[in-house]
């Protein structure tokens, strides 16, 4: 009786598929291809090279010390990190540790000053410090973050009915935690582990500073040399195959498995847990990462401040470099998110596994380092569209690349919160589907659109390595010029830069921070 | 035999009281249920008992050891006492077998016979062990959750609003195999609801719960049919609560000339009657006129509103066999003794 009526219900929404889907989805499609870009362009090399040649450069003794030394760095920072996450992440969230929403802040603003000012910081302070130590020691102090900011969510989303069944079944404090609480992590320990992981195999300037050498710094100076040498192309395989094997591991460790509460009803606020006399003890753990990770750069910086007094601030120069940089940051910023837009609509509106796979390809593409993503555009555009070279427009396109997830993110959040019962109601008001679209979806979305354009633009401004490698001739951003005054041993001089990149990055890493709650719900 | 002894316990969640001093003693291998209306402080009351919070004041005694009291207590995980929440509370990262293995400490092969012994006893299909919770439908998930609690033999079980989240006809039928494990397996039960029926089916003793203090404790039989209040008479069942002049055992009533429950009292009180002690018949016979001022259909049974004169009218659902329409004369007759709130 009521079959038919609900039959065509169901089917009504997907039996004409409006015209601005298709548009949405070519365009998507456009743009999943100009990110894969750097990717094929690794192969091409590969297969260009021939296999001979490619195996006598890929097996040499090189390329061994450089895979030791990047394996090395993965496998001690990860652990630390994660171990650091989960008790800072534990401490803020679940403990009653003093001042735990200031150390919250805390545990995050690190993410504001870029790693290579990082490094800068550490060897003011202590000029021998380098190698794997130096490396380890800065990379954990720059990257926990990451794990900290998905590990602290997490913990805000855990469901406490489910520890306390876990002690009505007998479980003591400690193996609830190891039993029931971890496993829960395990979604953001992945994610965290996975980008800190990518982090480290990308980053150029944190290791050159201390004479750290990984398959980036490697490649960077195999270009410098001889520009287009195939050992740089090589080099760049090993590195792109690295990032695949870490992009396996974690989607091997995260499983399938939903996470969710299952039920109905809203979770009972998480149990607050009482350090007692421990809560000095605890204090220390959050201070010392803390001085570490701020104190370090904060004292550094202010010292060659305070040498170079008023000299180093030679406006004209210093102007022109913060202006370059904002251009730079609100151009790249902007792309971003316009070209996240059509895979944030399509993957909320019309979730199939066309879409998903789209989505696949964007994360994959910008898992590529810097370096990569440079020497595939740079290879290119000489060789084959030589006005671009150096353009703003190939500049864009590599930022487009590397940041598009962190636009798509914060897109995707906020046109699901528009219900589609708006957009519709626009059709039937006689818009057609594409203005419609724009009328009330993307105009709603505006907020997370905004978030979108100024993540995107906070990983703009830490960037070096690509920056470098793509900047249009005369061009010379905050961290260009950073580098380039390290690079002269003109520390003083290099200041203002590194501080006025903290200072416009740390409003958005506050951004990020509230975001993430946001997400958590809280 | 006392099993289960809770002595004035008070607990405060800010300025609002959620246990204003409560009193229960629980025989052992009995039933109790905890109704009240939702915020009256009956989950509360549990999570005190399974050890999840701590006393304000007042203390539990389990099986005669002092569970808790407001200085010290004993933690959740050495209380042996199980319990099921609402919505089941499965572990979602965990399968069936490991969710119903989870507190069980034995070899693997020891282990896995009791698995399927549990699976056997709350009537499940072997075959879904290997699923996840989210494959299972809300009362396979019930029926996981009790088998989970009862893997390691508590000696007391808590049920914690455990079939509110199924429909109708689902709950019945869980609630069935619940208690018929339950009583197979002799475990003392404490159950908390706010669904009156579902009390009054499922215990042996009923709590009657308002404001964070226990209005009635009884059996379900005396709670229903002798409660202390007019709010706790209304919070069991409809009650038809007559003005009347008290005297000899016989109450002055609206509906003529009742026997009431209390053959001391003496002047005006108020008397009850439950809906299934009234009969209203079209054709004369016994009792008092009245007249139908309002009838509404609802299948099998229809609601319908009765006045006697303008002083006293009540409502009643009769069944649709009778066709009455409004306007209708009929006449009351009142079966058994009415109930005398003194």
């Amino acid at each position: 009786m009521t079959s038919t009526t609900e039959t065509r219900i169901t089917i009504a929404p997907r039996a004409r598929l409006p015209a601005a889907s298709s548009w949405t989805l070519t365009i998507a499609v456009v743009v999943a291809l100009l990110a894969l870009l750097p990717l094929g362009f690794v192969l091409w090399a590969t297969v260009v090279t021939g296999w001979e040649t490619a195996l006598q450069l890929i097996f040499r003794s090189r390329v061994g010390d450089l895979l030791v030394n990047t394996v090395l760095l993965v496998v001690l920072t990860i652990p630390i990190c994660a171990v650091l996450g989960v008790s800072l992440a534990w401490l803020t969230e679940r403990s009653d540790l003093p001042g735990a929403r200031f150390w919250s802040w805390l545990c995050v603003t690190p993410l504001a000053v870029p790693a290579f000012v990082h490094s800068y910081a550490w060897i003011g302070l202590w000029p021998g410090f380098n190698g794997l130590p130096a490396g380890v020691a800065i990379s954990v102090v720059a990257y926990f973050p990451f794990l900290y900011l998905p590990l602290s969510a997490a913990f805000r989303l855990l469901d406490p009915a489910l520890e306390d069944q876990a002690a009505s079944l007998g479980l003591a404090p400690f193996a609830v935690f190891r039993r029931v609480v971890l496993p829960q992590l395990r979604l953001a320990l992945c994610g965290g582990a996975l980008l800190v992981g990518l982090h480290l195999l990308a980053e150029y300037g944190l290791f050159a500073m201390i004479r750290f050498d990984t398959f980036t710094t490697a490649i960077i100076d195999q270009f410098q040399s001889t520009y287009n040498g195939v050992a740089a192309y090589m080099l760049a395989l090993v590195l792109v195959l690295c990032c695949f094997v870490l992009l396996g591991l974690e989607a091997s460790l995260r499983g399938r498995s939903r996470y969710a509460r299952l039920g109905p009803g809203v979770a009972r606020r998480p149990k607050i847990a009482r350090l007692g006399k421990w809560k000095y003890v605890a204090l220390l753990l959050p201070a010392v990462t803390a001085a570490f990770a701020l104190g370090v750069p904060v004292l550094t910086l202010s010292r060659w401040l305070i040498a170079g007094g008023a000299g180093v601030w030679r406006l004209d120069e210093v102007g022109l470099a913060l202006w370059q940089t904002l251009a730079i940051c609100l151009i790249g910023g902007l792309a971003t998110t316009a070209a996240a837009v059509p895979i944030a609509w399509l993957s909320v509106r019309r979730p199939t596994r066309a879409s998903r796979f789209l989505e696949g390809c964007y994360y994959l593409a910008s898992s590529m380092p810097g370096v990569v993503v440079a020497l595939a555009l740079v290879t290119i555009t000489v060789r084959a569209m030589l006005p671009l070279y150096q353009s703003v427009a190939t500049i864009v396109l590599a930022y487009v690349v590397m940041f598009l997830p962190r636009a798509l993110v914060s897109l995707r959040a906020s046109i699901a919160q528009v219900p589609v019962e708006i957009e519709q109601a626009a059709a039937s008001l006689g818009r057609s589907p594409g203005n419609a679209l724009l009328a009330t979806t993307i105009r709603l979305a505006a907020p997370g659109a905004a978030a979108g354009v100024a993540l995107s633009s906070l990983g703009i401004m830490n960037e070096l390595t690509a920056t470098q490698m793509l900047a249009p001739n005369g061009t010379r951003t905050l961290a260009m010029a950073f580098w380039a005054l390290t690079g002269e041993i003109d520390y003083a001089g290099a200041a203002p830069y590194a501080v006025l990149m903290v200072a416009f990055s740390l409003p958005l890493t506050f951004l990020l921070h509230h975001q993430s709650k946001k997400i958590a719900g809280r | 035999m006392t099993f289960l002894t809770l002595t004035s316990l008070r607990k405060q969640y800010g300025s609002v009281a959620a246990l204003d001093g409560v009193d229960l003693s629980v025989t052992a291998g009995s039933r109790t249920a905890i109704v009240g209306p939702s915020g009256c402080g009956k989950t509360t009351l549990l999570r005190l008992v399974a050890g999840f919070d701590a006393p304000d004041e007042g203390c539990i005694v389990f099986a005669g050891q002092q569970l808790a009291d407001a200085r010290s207590q004993v933690p959740a995980h050495k209380r042996g006492i199980g319990i099921v929440a609402q919505d089941g509370c499965l572990f979602p990262h965990l399968t069936i077998r490991q969710n119903i293995g989870f507190g069980l400490e034995a070899e693997a092969s020891v282990k896995n016979a009791r698995i399927a012994q549990l699976m056997d006893m709350v009537g499940l299909d072997p075959a879904m062990l290997a699923r996840k919770p989210d494959q299972l439908s809300g009362g396979q998930q019930q029926r996981v959750a009790l088998a989970r609690a009862l893997a390691r033999k508590p000696r007391l079980m808590l049920l914690d609003e455990p079939f509110s989240a199924l429909d109708t006809g689902l709950r019945a039928a869980t609630r069935k195999a619940v208690t018929d494990v339950l009583t197979a397996a002799g475990i003392t039960t404490l159950l908390v609801t706010h669904d009156q029926g579902e009390a009054l089916a499922f215990a042996d003793q009923v709590a009657v719960m308002r404001a964070g203090k226990f209005a009635q404790v009884g059996s379900p039989r005396e709670v229903y049919s002798r409660p202390v209040d007019v709010a706790t008479a209304a919070f069991l069942g409809e009650a038809i609560v007559l003005p009347a002049e008290v005297a000899d055992g016989r109450a002055q009533s609206p509906l003529g000339v009742l026997p009431v429950d209390d053959i001391a009292y003496r002047g005006k009180a108020e008397i009850m009657l439950r809906p299934e002690q009234i009969t209203v018949a079209q054709n004369g016979g016994d009792g008092v006129f009245a007249t139908v001022a309002e009838i509404n259909f609802c299948g099998p049974i229809s609601d319908v509103r009765i006045t006697l004169g303008d002083a006293f009218t009540f409502r009643i659902d009769i069944s649709s066999r009778e066709t009455l329409s409004a306007g209708d004369r009929v006449t009351i007759g009142v079966a058994g003794a009415a109930h005398l709130f003194r």
